[in-house]
């Protein structure tokens, strides 16, 4: 018998709130905010490499030449990045 | 309220299975709603997990011994912590507690990326909920902990006497939040592949668990060498058993993942292997699980065989040969978007370090389950003893600490021969000193293998302190900041990078403390009588007086009877006493009387040790309790239908009779050198680890910025 009504209970408390969500439509406008979202993520992924790649120059552990080569493609991915974001309106 | 544990157990089945349909109708037909809904099931789920979890710990706070379970595990007489931690020690029990903590982490990561990642996180969702799905399936088919007694008995038969310790009740939670936290990163490489959406993306988002599953089953695998070295009475730490290898394979692949994900994120490369890498850690962590309880291998540590191996090995394979089958489909899609520049870079140093890992891990693999290969191809079951995994994994973690050393100073990309030179000047030149030093001052050349571990652990640590001081030097350059702000400001911004230093430093250390106390290790086996005394190393060790105590052993651990010794330690002009014990639990089985039930039932032993920097002293006792047999024989018959009172005082007797008459007892002392800087080495990685996990200031700050920003674009566009 408790076995049973907890079921109930339990059952439709479950149903109650996994159902919400679908009697209230209209979640595509959420769709750009989370390209926009993960494009952040991706912008700070890259800014992190850049601060990187200069704390590893400054501690001598990448010559002149091969910062500014690894410099200069981190910071045209960067921008591409930013590109996509400001496309995004 | 049985009825309800189960209820809830079965409707979390239910929402697990929907939570796995919606969100499969949700990824195919582009209804985000169902995608809503079936993240929404999984934090049902946990709500629901949690409840039963609840209801469980208050049948074994309450002594509510009409649950099978609380009758199996516990009893009145149980002390308060280990009834709270009594739950995992049972079959079904830790089943439970494996699918609260899958919901717990599902439902934190779908939270966490409810804003991001929408075509991979509804297939992740998906994984999940099946996971999920499978252990509840094994709770509400087989191992129900809800189960109920027809008639409850009087009291329980008790925790196992074995697992009546601190270390051992924290150790199982701990393992197993490591093996769950690596099905986060499992089910989003899933969602990533099926999607063909592989990039760094799903790496970003779950890499934080991933180290965090990491830290508790590092941790969990410390606490349990910990718990070996203090309570099972042998003096070691690592025994190269079936059930402690089970858990440092996933762990060793699982830090091979960790190290070659970056790889992924900064250059696009590994892609395959990381995908391979995940899916074997989530295998292998599934296979742990499977081998602490399924008793196919004989271990110290298997407390009971299984009744639900064939469906854990059904699950297992299913697993493994699914998301192969999806790796192999996708090879396309897995294409490196990079070549390696260089051997001299740090990809390719990681690229080795995770051969090494994984050469370890195959090593291990193959130790551990040849019993059952050995068995299959010759009939005979034959196991492979420490001498022979020594003999693999020293070489192999020789090469890998030293990889500890050399990835740090190296850049990514490409460096040049004179950096190296540069950046490894300092530390080979400690590694040197270390070397003359040890030479000339001990006798650490009598082992190669442990003098060389000596020289690479300084050579790791030198490197680490390098890298720290040219990090805080090159911050001070750029901002003129004094030293201490610049080093923090330095590990505040690099947090991932130097939480990685300062755990390289950890493992260096750790593994001196592994090779000095393996490879100078003094034990001796002796039994003594009282006023006798011995020596060891530089100690001598007297048999003082025997010990009896009735109820309230040392430990804590509700053992009613405990025997032992009092020692005096002496070295030097140093005195101190130790107290060594072992106690006796009794047992159900009526044939061994009234009387005998408390002398013959489980008897454990509780070391007792002095802990120090450069050595401890580990002492355990074995008394000889035979004499007692005559005795307690004639007690059985006399008092064995006498009230509990009188019995209480016939079993007082009979012990006061040991410590009257005490016969010479057996002893182990061992001492162990540097074993100490284990623990201390496993303490400075959790911390290391914990540095790396942490979110940075800057990091939240400009989430929440990112966050505000897109809301202010869709509030203005609405307006």
């Amino acid at each position: 018998m408790e076995y049973a009504v907890a079921l109930l209970l339990l059952g439709a408390l479950v149903v109650l709130v996994v159902a919400a969500p679908l009697r209230r439509p209209g979640e595509a406008r959420r769709h750009e905010d989370a390209r926009r979202a993960e494009l952040e993520a991706a912008k700070e992924a890259k800014y992190r490499e850049i601060r990187d790649a200069e704390l590893d120059f400054r501690m001598g552990k990448l010559s002149e030449a091969d910062h500014r080569t690894v410099d200069r493609e981190l910071r045209a991915e960067a921008i591409e990045i930013l590109r996509q974001l400001d496309s995004l309106g | 309220m049985a009825g309800v544990g189960s209820a809830c157990l079965l409707v979390a089945l239910i929402a697990a299975l929907y939570a796995a349909g919606a969100s499969v109708y949700a990824a195919r037909s582009g209804r985000r709603q169902f995608a809503l809904s079936g993240r929404r099931a999984i934090y049902c789920m946990a709500g629901l997990l949690a409840l039963a979890m609840g209801i469980l710990e208050a049948a074994f706070l309450g002594d509510d011994f009409s649950f099978a379970l609380v009758a199996q595990g516990s009893s009145s007489d149980t002390p308060t912590f280990y009834k709270v931690t009594a739950m995992w020690a049972t079959q079904s029990g830790s089943l439970l507690l494996w699918a609260f903590l899958l919901s717990v982490y599902a439902s934190l990561v779908l939270f966490l990326t409810r804003r991001s990642l929408r075509e991979i996180a509804p297939w992740a969702t998906a994984v999940l909920g099946l996971i999920g799905a499978f252990f509840l399936l094994l709770m509400v088919g087989w191992e129900n902990p809800f189960d109920t007694l027809q008639r409850a008995p009087a009291d329980g038969a008790g925790l196992n006497p074995l697992l009546r310790h601190p270390a051992m009740m924290i150790h199982p939670p701990m393992l197993y939040s490591g093996y769950v936290g690596f099905s986060i990163p499992f089910a989003f490489a899933v969602g990533a592949l099926i999607t063909r959406r592989t990039g760094a993306d799903w790496i970003r988002s779950t890499r934080r668990f991933a180290l965090v599953a990491w830290t508790f089953l590092g941790t969990g695998i410390m606490l349990g060498a910990l718990w070996s070295y203090t309570e099972l009475g042998w003096g070691g730490y690592w025994a190269w058993d079936p059930v402690e290898n089970a858990s440092l394979m996933p762990w060793l692949v699982g830090t091979a993942f960790l190290h070659s994900v970056m790889v992924q994120e900064k250059r696009g490369m590994l892609k395959v292997w990381n995908a391979s890498l995940i899916v074997a850690t989530f295998v292998l962590a599934l296979l742990g699980t499977f081998l602490v309880r399924s008793g196919i291998l004989d271990s110290i540590h298997a407390f009971g065989a299984s009744t639900i191996g064939v469906q854990f090995l059904i699950f297992i394979a299913l697993v493994a040969v699914a998301s192969t089958a999806l790796v192999v489909s996708r090879l396309p899609h897995l294409r490196s978007e990079a070549r390696l520049d260089s051997l001299l870079s740090r990809e390719a140093f990681f690229l080795l370090n995770n051969l090494v890992l994984v050469g370890l891990c195959l090593v291990i693999f193959w130790g551990t389950f040849f019993p059952l290969i050995s068995e299959a191809f010759t009939g005979e079951k034959a196991s492979l003893g420490p001498p022979w995994f020594d003999g693999y994994t020293t070489p192999l973690a020789l090469v890998l600490v030293l990889l500890a050393g050399v990835g740090p100073v190296l850049a990514w990309r490409r460096v040049t021969w004179a950096g190296i030179r540069r950046a490894l000047r300092i530390p080979v030149a400690a590694s040197a000193g270390a070397l003359v030093l040890l030479l000339l001052l001990t006798d650490a050349g009598d082992s190669a293998p442990s003098l060389v571990m000596f020289c690479l652990a300084a050579f790791v640590l030198a490197v680490v302190g390098q890298e720290f001081w040219r990090g805080a030097a090159a911050r001070r350059v750029m901002t003129g900041d004094p030293w201490p702000r610049a080093l923090t400001t330095l590990v505040g911004r690099n947090r991932r990078r130097y939480g990685g230093y300062i755990v390289h430093a950890g493992i260096a250390v750790l593994f001196l403390g592994v090779a000095a106390s393996s490879a100078f290790l003094t034990q001796r086996d002796v039994r003594l009588s009282p006023g006798q005394s011995t020596k060891v190393g530089d100690y001598t060790v007297t048999y003082v007086r025997p010990t009896a105590r009735l109820g309230g052993d040392r430990a804590g651990t509700g053992a009613p009877i405990s025997f032992g010794a009092v020692l005096e330690l002496r070295k030097g002009g140093h005195r101190e006493l130790l107290r060594p014990s072992r106690n006796f639990y009794p047992t159900q089985d009526a044939s061994k009387g009234a009387i005998g039930r408390f002398f013959e039932g489980e008897a454990t032993s509780e070391v007792d040790l002095r802990w120090g920097a450069r050595q401890d002293f580990w002492a355990a006792v074995r008394p000889d309790i035979s004499e007692l047999d005559g005795p307690i024989r004639e007690a059985n018959a006399r008092f064995g239908d006498s009230n509990p009172n009188v019995q209480g005082f016939v079993i007082a007797a009979i012990t006061d009779r040991y410590r009257r008459n005490p016969p010479p007892a057996a002893f182990r002392f061992i001492v162990s050198p540097l074993v100490a800087w284990i623990w201390i080495g496993g303490g400075i990685a959790l911390l290391g680890a914990l540095v790396a996990a942490w979110p940075s200031p800057e990091a939240r700050l400009r989430r929440v910025r990112a966050l505000q920003a897109a809301r202010v674009g869709r509030e203005l566009s609405r307006a």
